[in-house]
């Protein structure tokens, strides 16, 4: 007997919903185990996890604040996929703008808050996007794959970084390889008293939206989606395909770096080693579990946001490693990817002896 | 001076171990045409659970065993993933890192540091042949008289190479020559992945011994590069190691000297990256990628 | 007995005769053969003629074990054969040697033909080369047995995978299209290599050809493929070209109507390709010149395989021409590029209606995909203007389709007729047109040619490039026959018939 996959003629609608739903549940089976055997009970971690974010205002504000980078950084991401532009870099691209962010902070001691805010952003734009050029260049002048030139630039902004914190940018004060905190002047707005949701995340809601309307509304939206889809097809009607990979990647990398900026002008307020916690790469898995779309982005980080201020809740009350969320996160996305998959294909069973019959 | 040269080669020597496992690993899954981005997951999986199993049997070996069990069993799941399921090989790798990483950094929070200790063993000690050239430990003499020339015999002198080159350059003609398209893959990636096990399990058995987290720093990703900077050829491959390497060792002696005690050394560990990326728009439009590199397989 | 069962015999082919019975297959709707039978019998060259797309390839992949058939039998010495993969056809003693060879581009001829049967650790190289070496010298086949395969001529290429079918013991062995790649010399020694094969070793050739003139020289026996149907299977002695041309392309279903033409009094050519050269990989094109004038269909017939595919990817912008010169209008395009061509006025249907439209946007965009500015207001697509675009198309070309439905669940027919609108809602001057009724059924064809004939009498210069000779009959104005890359002849439509293109399609030039 042996077993052979073969392409479905047609998906009924709910092959879909179903397997992602057993997805979930297989992600679902392995956290518990993990939080068992971490010495905590399943079923109280995981309303720990999901729901105690959401029952006290002090929860559900961290959780935005949690998923504000991410809503950045799955933006950039789905952008670039949607093109068909592998940016693994959104890493990098976000820590470019903490860079930018950061020089402008310090820097910008006597402006008035309304000048300064713009600037921190922007700064923080530009360099995301300046760190998102040389990968774009060397794919779209020379064919040059994206995955590895933007991946190798992540640890190369780390550095930077580093090595800006251990020199020029060290603390004047303490004298700790973290910046100096920066001008009040370019610190975000609060958007919700007594909370620590700042402007950043009406600028990333704002982000979606422009994402969104963009890619569905406007002809360069148009000609995102046909180059992302089929590139021969679109050079044969005509649509400059090189031009579009490289205006897709550099926005891209904008929006990365305004994720960055958002994180130190929002909520950091200086900038350490440690300011990014794997932003770029959960937005990878953000908008790939958001199917690319937008709208979901926002909700999928939105999500994301729920379950990393649920796995400290769980961790300080179980006594469980708050690093569990992110082991939930990683295999959720293996799972409905895997899925996602699984859904178009059917398995055909064969004997030796007959022919194959479906 | 000469003390200082020997200094920085014996330096390297130790220093590129990990990174020439790790990219011999990705080498033989890359010429099967599967590009491996769970590289730095395995490593750090291996790491891990190498040194975990060591501290709890009190035996080094066990631990590398288990660090290479862990490693076929990632690569398992990874060619099952992409090979069999088909799945985009970007996001199923980047996946595998992810979940290995936080996986790991769990359960040594589970384990080891939730009362503030942290996991040690005695690591192995380098055997002394004399000058700092010669006294490396086991792995590094094992990988560099072993590991290499196995890697190279296995895919340009073995049938098992013949078919993974097939298998990556042109899987319909592999197909049609009767060979498995699927099973192949798994063999490649599997081997790739024990390779790059081993290096990450050297990393905690022997150099460091001890576990951290963010203990393998991006050399995945290095060691990836230098894939890909070697043309996927083993000789360009060690020497892109060696120039890394040796940057790492040198840096180190170089902040001694007056001159240099400003240059960031940051820097100077940023220059292999940035080397491989100008490495690859020099060459870059010759380079010539196995054929089938990205693209599953499937005979429908 | 008849005589050719006699020569085989003789010639010691001992391997069974191999019977393909009632074999179908189809591929979703298409029916890509239909109850199709035939007999192989050791020591006879079988020719296998068909148009693209008649079934010759499919039948030949299951005899291979490269997919299996929905229905139907392989039977040898009275035993039903089970070919599931090519192993087992190899086993069955059945080899292949595909059109786009099987070889691994970067590898020794040592090594491919190692691959076959390499173990695990040890490869005897030695060995495998010694081995070819002789069977070298067994068949005349030549090839210098550490060359990478890339760095080879084609026809030296094309012995090695001959060399490894042989090698692994076949008694059968499938050509196809073997010569498609080849140039003139070259064909020759392969015909004699064939004949060799056959009444030396008596190994019974499948030969998969369009080139006529090559079937003459070595087929005992020519069986043709239409539709995915045999219609015909005979001995090759005294047959002729012309007939062969007839029964592959057929007579026509219903009496064809000749559209009405109107005689271009003395306009300018508007499309006009002098000495056009290129070359490439599979053959390319060299010193092709015709004109186009407005209101006229030229039709581009041929066998496939004869340039066409080049001629239209140059007329598309996606292959550049390496001497020559291209005019529209009068004035010279400098590099052919889709943008410049469409500047032009230039417009193309592709023969890949899958290749030429984006399957995952829906009717509407892919309506305007290459017209955006007309339908883009301050950067933002003018969405009420695409869709009343789109609703005129549905409705004057007939598309069953919506305006909001994927583009990639459109039947066949459907796709091309949104291609078509999409091509001629431009007005082009010049409109390419390639293969625009293959596999289509009955009314979604006679459709489309009117659309044609319409599109022409309001002045488009139209270039029909079809391998359907009825098509071509029914529509041009003048035929251009293209054979080996050039124009070998252009006939006026008063002047066409099917023997008279039919000769210039065989090669026979007048």
């Amino acid at each position: 007997m042996k077993a052979r996959f073969a392409l479905r003629a047609s998906t009924p609608w709910w092959r879909g919903p179903l397997l992602i739903g057993i997805a979930g549940l297989v992600t679902i089976l392995i956290s518990s185990i993990i939080i068992r055997w971490a010495g905590g009970a399943p079923i109280p971690a995981a309303r720990y996890i999901f729901i105690s974010p959401l029952q006290s205002r002090f929860g559900f504000t961290e959780a935005l604040l949690s998923a504000t980078p991410l809503v950045f950084t799955g933006a950039a991401v789905a952008i670039a996929f949607r093109a068909g532009y592998w940016n693994i870099g959104a890493e990098g691209q976000l820590l470019a703008g903490t860079i930018g962010a950061t020089w402008v902070g310090i820097n910008a001691e006597s402006l008035p808050r309304f000048v300064g805010v713009p600037l921190i952003l922007l700064s923080g734009m530009l360099f995301g996007a300046l760190w998102a050029l040389s990968p774009a260049l060397l794919r779209t002048r020379l064919g040059i794959d994206e995955v590895v030139t933007t991946l190798l630039l992540n640890p190369v902004a780390l550095l930077i970084i580093t090595g800006l914190l251990n020199g020029p940018w060290r603390n004047t004060e303490t004298g700790f390889p973290d910046s100096d905190v920066i001008a009040d002047s370019t610190k975000l707005w609060i958007i919700w008293p007594d909370t620590r949701v700042h402007f950043g995340l009406a600028v990333g809601v704002v982000i979606i939206g422009l994402c969104w309307w963009f890619v569905g509304k406007m002809s360069g939206g148009l000609k995102l989606r046909a180059v992302g889809l089929a590139p021969n097809a679109s050079r044969i009607a005509g649509l400059p395909v090189e031009r579009t990979l490289l205006t897709t990647a550099l926005v891209s990398g904008g929006i990365a770096g305004l994720g960055g900026a958002s994180e130190i002008a929002g909520v950091a307020h200086q900038l350490t080693t440690g300011i990014s916690n794997n932003f770029g790469y959960t937005g990878v898995i953000v908008a790939t579990l958001a199917a690319l779309s937008f709208i979901g982005a926002l909700f999928v980080a939105l999500m994301f946001g729920v379950i990393t201020v649920g796995s400290f809740s769980a961790s300080r009350a179980l006594e469980i490693p708050t690093t569990i969320g992110q082991v939930l996160q990683a295999v959720l996305l293996l799972t409905v990817v895997s899925a996602l998959v699984i859904q178009k294909y059917q398995v055909i069973w064969t004997t030796n002896k007959s022919k194959n019959r479906e | 001076m000469i003390d200082v040269t020997q200094e920085i080669i014996g330096s390297s020597l130790r220093i590129a171990t990990p990174l020439a496992l790790a990219a011999l690993g990705e080498l033989v899954t890359e010429k099967s045409g599967v590009l491996n981005l769970g590289i730095e997951g395995i490593m750090y999986g291996s790491a891990f659970v190498g040194i975990a199993t060591a501290a709890q049997t009190g035996s080094l070996s066990t631990g590398l065993l288990a660090a290479l069990v862990t490693g076929a069993l990632a690569g398992l799941i990874f060619a099952f993933i992409t090979v069999t399921l088909g799945v985009n090989q970007h996001v199923a790798g980047l996946g595998l890192t992810l979940l290995m990483i936080s996986f790991c950094n769990t359960a040594n929070r589970i384990i080891f540091t939730s009362d503030g200790g942290q996991v040690r063993v005695d690591p192995w000690q380098p055997f002394n042949f004399g000058g700092p050239i010669f006294s490396q430990y086991w792995m590094t003499y094992a990988t560099f008289l072993i590991a290499v020339p196995f890697t190279w015999w296995l895919l340009w002198r073995s049938g098992l190479g013949l078919k993974i080159r097939a298998v990556g350059e042109n899987p319909e003609a592999a197909d049609v020559a009767g060979i498995g398209v699927a099973k192949t893959r798994y063999t490649a990636i599997i081997i790739g992945s024990l390779l790059m096990a081993a290096g990450g399990a050297f990393i905690t058995l022997a150099f460091v011994g001890t576990f951290t987290i963010n203990i393998i720093n991006g050399r995945g990703w290095v060691a990836l590069a230098l894939v890909i900077f070697g043309r996927w050829k083993i000789g360009r491959l060690l020497a892109g190691a060696a120039l890394f390497s040796m940057v790492n060792a040198g840096q180190l002696q170089l902040r001694l000297l007056p001159s240099f005690s400003d240059v960031p050394f940051e820097l100077l560990l940023a220059l292999p990256f940035l080397a491989v990326i100008i490495g690859l728009a020099i060459s870059g439009r010759n380079v010539s990628y196995p054929g089938a590199y990205l693209k599953p397989y499937k005979r429908l | 007995m008849n005589s050719v069962e006699g020569v085989a015999i003789a010639s010691g082919g001992g391997a069974p005769s191999i019977f393909l019975r009632d074999i179908t297959k189809a591929y979703g709707e298409t029916l890509a053969l239909n109850n199709v039978s035939l007999d192989l019998r050791a020591g006879e060259v079988h020719a296998l003629l068909g148009e693209n797309g008649a079934g010759k390839t499919t039948l030949m992949k299951i005899l291979y074990g490269l997919t299996q058939p929905d229905s139907g039998q392989i039977k040898a010495d009275g035993v039903v054969l089970q070919i599931n993969s090519p192993r087992d056809a190899r086993a069955a003693g059945i080899g292949m040697v595909t059109q786009h060879f099987s070889l691994v581009k970067n590898m020794t001829v040592v090594e491919n033909i190692a691959l076959a049967d390499a173990k695990t650790f040890s490869i005897d190289l030695g060995g495998v080369r010694g081995a070819i070496v002789a069977s070298s010298a067994r068949y005349g086949l030549d090839v210098p047995p550490d060359a990478i395969i890339s760095k080879l001529p084609i026809a030296l290429q094309q012995r090695a995978e001959i060399l490894k079918a042989l090698m692994s013991g076949c008694s059968y062995l499938i050509l196809d299209e073997p010569t498609a790649v080849l140039g003139p010399q070259d064909i020759d020694s392969l015909l004699e290599v064939i004949r060799r094969l056959r009444s030396d070793a008596g190994i019974g050739i499948v030969l998969i050809s369009h080139k006529m003139a090559e079937i003459e020289k070595v087929a005992d026996r020519v069986s043709v493929l239409r539709r995915g149907q045999v219609v015909s299977s005979s001995l090759a002695n005294g047959i002729t070209s012309k007939e062969l041309v007839t029964l592959m392309v057929g007579q026509p279903s219903s009496p064809v109507a000749p559209r009405k033409r109107t005689p271009s009094e003395g306009q300018d050519a508007i499309l006009v390709l002098e000495s056009v050269a290129v070359n490439t990989e599979t053959g390319g094109l060299s010193n092709v010149n015709f004109e186009v004038r407005p209101g006229e269909i030229l039709g581009i017939a041929g066998v496939s395989g004869n340039g066409q595919t080049e001629l239209v990817n140059i007329l598309s912008g996606t292959l550049g021409i390496d001497s020559g010169t291209i005019s529209v209008e009068g004035t010279q395009l400098g590099e052919n590029t889709p943008q410049s061509l469409m500047r032009a006025g230039v417009g193309i249907l592709g023969e890949d209606r899958h290749a030429s439209a984006v399957h995952g946007l829906k009717v509407v965009e892919n309506l305007v995909l290459d017209c955006l500015e007309s339908f883009t207001n301050k950067l933002q697509l003018d969405r009420k203007k695409m869709d009343s675009h789109c609703e005129s198309a549905i409705t004057e070309f007939e598309i069953k389709a919506t305006a909001n439905q994927a583009f990639g669940t459109l039947s066949g027919g459907n796709m091309q007729k949104v291609l078509l609108a999409r091509l001629f809602s431009r007005k082009p001057k010049v409109a390419i047109i390639s293969q625009p009724t293959r596999g289509l059924d009955v009314t979604a064809t006679k459709y489309v040619r009117s659309l044609i004939g319409q599109a022409c009498s309001d002045g488009t210069a139209v270039l029909l490039v079809s391998e359907d000779l009825d098509e071509i009959l029914e529509l041009a104005d003048r035929i251009a026959v293209m054979y080996r890359g050039s124009v070998i002849g252009i006939v006026d439509h008063s002047q066409a018939s099917r023997e008279s293109v039919g000769e210039l399609m065989a090669g026979i030039a007048k």
